[in-house]
């Protein structure tokens, strides 16, 4: 036998496999493009949460449908991609089936959970298409979707139709091969899903089945190494990130914003307090708050890298709810797409952040910031953890603090805060008058 | 608070009042009916009265980080010099400034909702309830606030404050963590919001008015403000009373 196809077969995947690389280098880049933040404690809890809600979906689960659908291609991924192993070897080695005389029976087994699961996966992507296109829910409907988002949201979707149905074809005609009588095709017993479309290829010549077979098999595994590329550029890369994402998870109360050292030491001063560390020298103060990706925390970039999309943060947004700007997954989606702008723009030795863009401003518009909450509901909504408010509140950090541009009606509210030490202008020594009612009732 | 001070008194729990609950004609009412609820109970108990200042957490969520540390500072270095342990108080704004984010700025308090203490004492048998009085058996519902439930997972302290009035307690669409805001979060309280189709507030009050519930109950001075501007918007207010969980009590106390 020509050893051409095992030759063709290892070139394929060494260039799929420099590709990858190549393409994990520029993402873990992009993510370090954020200012550097440690968030290693509470080593058991972090894993808790990750095996919980990255590997065990738990927050998937508050919308039952598309949590049910999500599994099962969920399952699905993680399952098939076990036989992938068996594909590669038989690749290198020129082989056929190369487990199943290991596996016997078992092996039978094996292949009909593999095809009940592509049948689920392929179920689902046609539901998923569904709701989509044609039933139009509504949070996929949103003007940030426009465009490629749409389109890469489609298009995982058909190639995953796709390879499933390449694999169930490879199965029934591999078998319709192996009934023949042709001994490079193992007979395995009864595959019951494969079964069910092999009257569509009964009647073709053992050359045309053969033909049939091979191309469904280098399509799928080629088909499978072009989407680990693809999945690089794409949303979908949430089936990788989610898990270090979780793992990095904000653990403290959801209401608690992070607070800002730099500015203590300064207040300090203002009041004469003697800061901790007098003789340490000022830290290097860059800016205050955020303007650009490299002004978040790499934690912020890497949830924007972990995003899929999905909209749940949005859908459950009171501003966006009410019509106002604000999508917290735009917020998400805008930081990835400045973040892979400046890499690209580095990598091809361009001006990175120094191209007169910024993320706020140029992505991010002060209106959508100014209409959040920050009730918390997208960080509670969102099934991997992302934190789309940290984002917010730096941006309103800058805007505040570095512009002075933040509405008039809350620099009133600061003046009033400054001068009688509450957001209302009330004079301070009018703070105990309340209790004047309630002498005089407790008087009578 | 200076004056048990100055006679060497050191109270139990220092009630922070917040701005709303000093200056807001509505709120005032909420501060005097706890005080009350506080008096008949006898907690001992202290406010800092003009030596409160605004916890900071409009300025410091508005992206005015100086300013917050400013406010926080000043209130911590108040606190701590009257060597105050325990915190509680009716604002959840407040609540969650000084339970989570004063600690950063040295201030280190035990910190509770009122919703939390009033079920203490219900618990306790402190507070006796005389059966709902005029609650008695009607529909009431409850408005999360973002800053008590999500913010720190507190939601069934005030449903049990609730309950004990019996009650029937009945629960919009979106409650406990998927609650919606009542619009005035993250000092949106002290602007006009941005454009938009509809003001959140109205949202929330469809939702509320959609439960059939003849008291919306809050525990926050400013969902306080917000449900009971939307059932005015909606023309509701001659059947539909918006009231905070410690005027609920104190009334039913018949204080």
């Amino acid at each position: 036998m020509s050893i051409l196809p095992q030759l063709a077969f290892v070139l394929i995947l060494g260039a799929a496999g420099f590709i990858l690389t190549k393409r994990i280098k520029f993402l873990r880049r992009n993510i370090l493009l954020g200012k550097a933040e440690t968030r290693n404690d509470q080593h058991e809890n972090r894993w808790k949460t990750m095996l919980l809600v990255a590997l065990g979906q738990q927050k998937m689960f508050k919308r039952i449908v598309p949590a049910f659908l999500h599994l099962l291609i969920y399952v699905g991924f993680l399952v098939i991609n076990l036989e992938v192993l068996e594909f590669v070897l038989d690749g290198i080695l020129g082989t056929h089936r190369l487990f199943a005389p290991f596996l016997g029976s078992l092996y039978t087994v094996a292949i009909n959970v593999f095809e009940f699961l592509a049948v689920a996966v392929l179920v689902s992507c046609v539901a998923f298409l569904i709701r989509r296109n044609v039933m139009k829910v509504e949070r996929f409907n949103k003007p940030e979707l426009k465009g490629w988002p749409a389109l890469d949201a489609n298009t995982i979707l058909v190639v995953e139709i796709i390879l499933m149905f390449a694999i169930l074809t490879m199965n029934a005609t591999d078998q319709i091969l192996a009934s023949r009588g042709d001994e490079h095709y193992p007979a395995l017993g009864t595959l019951f899903f494969s079964n069910l479309i092999r009257p569509l290829f009964e009647g073709m010549s053992d050359g045309a089945l053969v033909f049939i077979e091979r191309f469904a098999w280098w399509f799928h595994i080629v088909g499978i190494l072009a989407f680990a590329v693809y999945v690089t550029y794409s949303k979908h890369l949430h089936i990788f990130l989610a898990f270090p994402n979780t793992w990095y998870s904000n653990l403290k109360p959801k209401g608690e914003i992070r607070n800002m050292p730099e500015v203590t030491n300064e207040v300090n001063m203002m009041l004469g307090i003697a800061s901790e560390n007098p003789s340490a020298p000022p830290a290097e103060i860059g800016r205050f708050g955020a303007k650009d990706v490299n002004d978040l925390s790499w934690i912020n970039v890497l949830n924007a890298y972990s995003c899929t999309e999905c909209g749940r943060c949005t859908s459950e947004c009171p501003a966006n709810l009410t019509g106002k700007k604000l999508s917290p997954r735009k917020i998400m989606m805008d930081v990835r797409d400045r973040a892979e702008e400046v890499g690209k723009s580095l990598d091809a030795g361009g001006p990175g952040f120094e191209d007169g863009k910024s993320l706020l401003g140029d992505y991010i518009t002060k209106e959508e910031i100014n209409a959040c909450t920050t009730c918390n509901a997208c960080v509670e909504a969102c099934p991997v953890n992302i934190d789309p408010l940290s984002i917010i509140l730096q941006l309103r950090r800058y805007v505040a603090m570095e512009e002075s541009g933040t509405p008039a009606q809350w620099n009133s509210m600061f003046q009033n805060m400054e001068t009688s030490f509450s957001p209302w202008k009330f004079s301070p020594s009018d703070r105990f008058n309340w209790s004047e009612k309630v002498k005089e009732e407790e008087m009578k | 608070m200076a004056e048990m001070a100055s006679n060497g008194q050191s109270p139990e729990v220092l009630f922070w009042v917040g701005c709303a609950g000093s200056f807001d004609e509505r709120y005032k009412a909420v501060t005097q009916a706890f005080v009350k609820i506080l008096n008949k109970v006898g907690v001992s108990f202290a406010v800092l009265g003009p030596e409160e200042t605004c916890t900071g957490d409009p300025a410091r969520r508005a992206g005015n980080e100086f300013l917050f540390q400013m406010q926080a500072v000043a209130n911590i270095q108040v606190m701590n010099a009257y060597e105050v342990k325990k915190v509680v108080t009716a604002c959840p704004h407040c609540f969650n400034t000084i339970k989570n984010e004063y600690p950063a700025l040295g201030g280190n308090y035990e910190v509770i909702h009122h919703s939390q203490f009033l079920q203490q004492l219900i618990n306790e048998g402190k507070v006796r309830l005389q059966g709902g009085g005029e609650f008695k058996g009607k529909k009431i519902t409850f408005h999360d606030s973002c800053y008590l439930g999500r913010a720190n997972d507190v939601y069934e302290a005030p449903r049990e404050v609730i309950k004990a009035l019996d009650v029937e307690l009945v629960e919009m669409k979106r409650c406990k963590t998927k609650g919606l805001c009542c619009g005035a979060g993250g000092a949106q309280m002290f602007k006009e919001p941005e454009q938009g189709k509809k003001d959140i507030n109205i949202e929330r009050t469809e939702e509320a008015l959609a439960t059939g519930a003849q008291a919306i109950a809050v525990g926050c001075p400013f969902c306080l403000t917000m449900m009971t501007d939307g059932v005015k918007n909606k023309e509701r207010e001659a059947d539909v009373k918006v009231y905070d969980l410690a005027e609920m009590i104190a009334k039913d106390m018949g204080i």
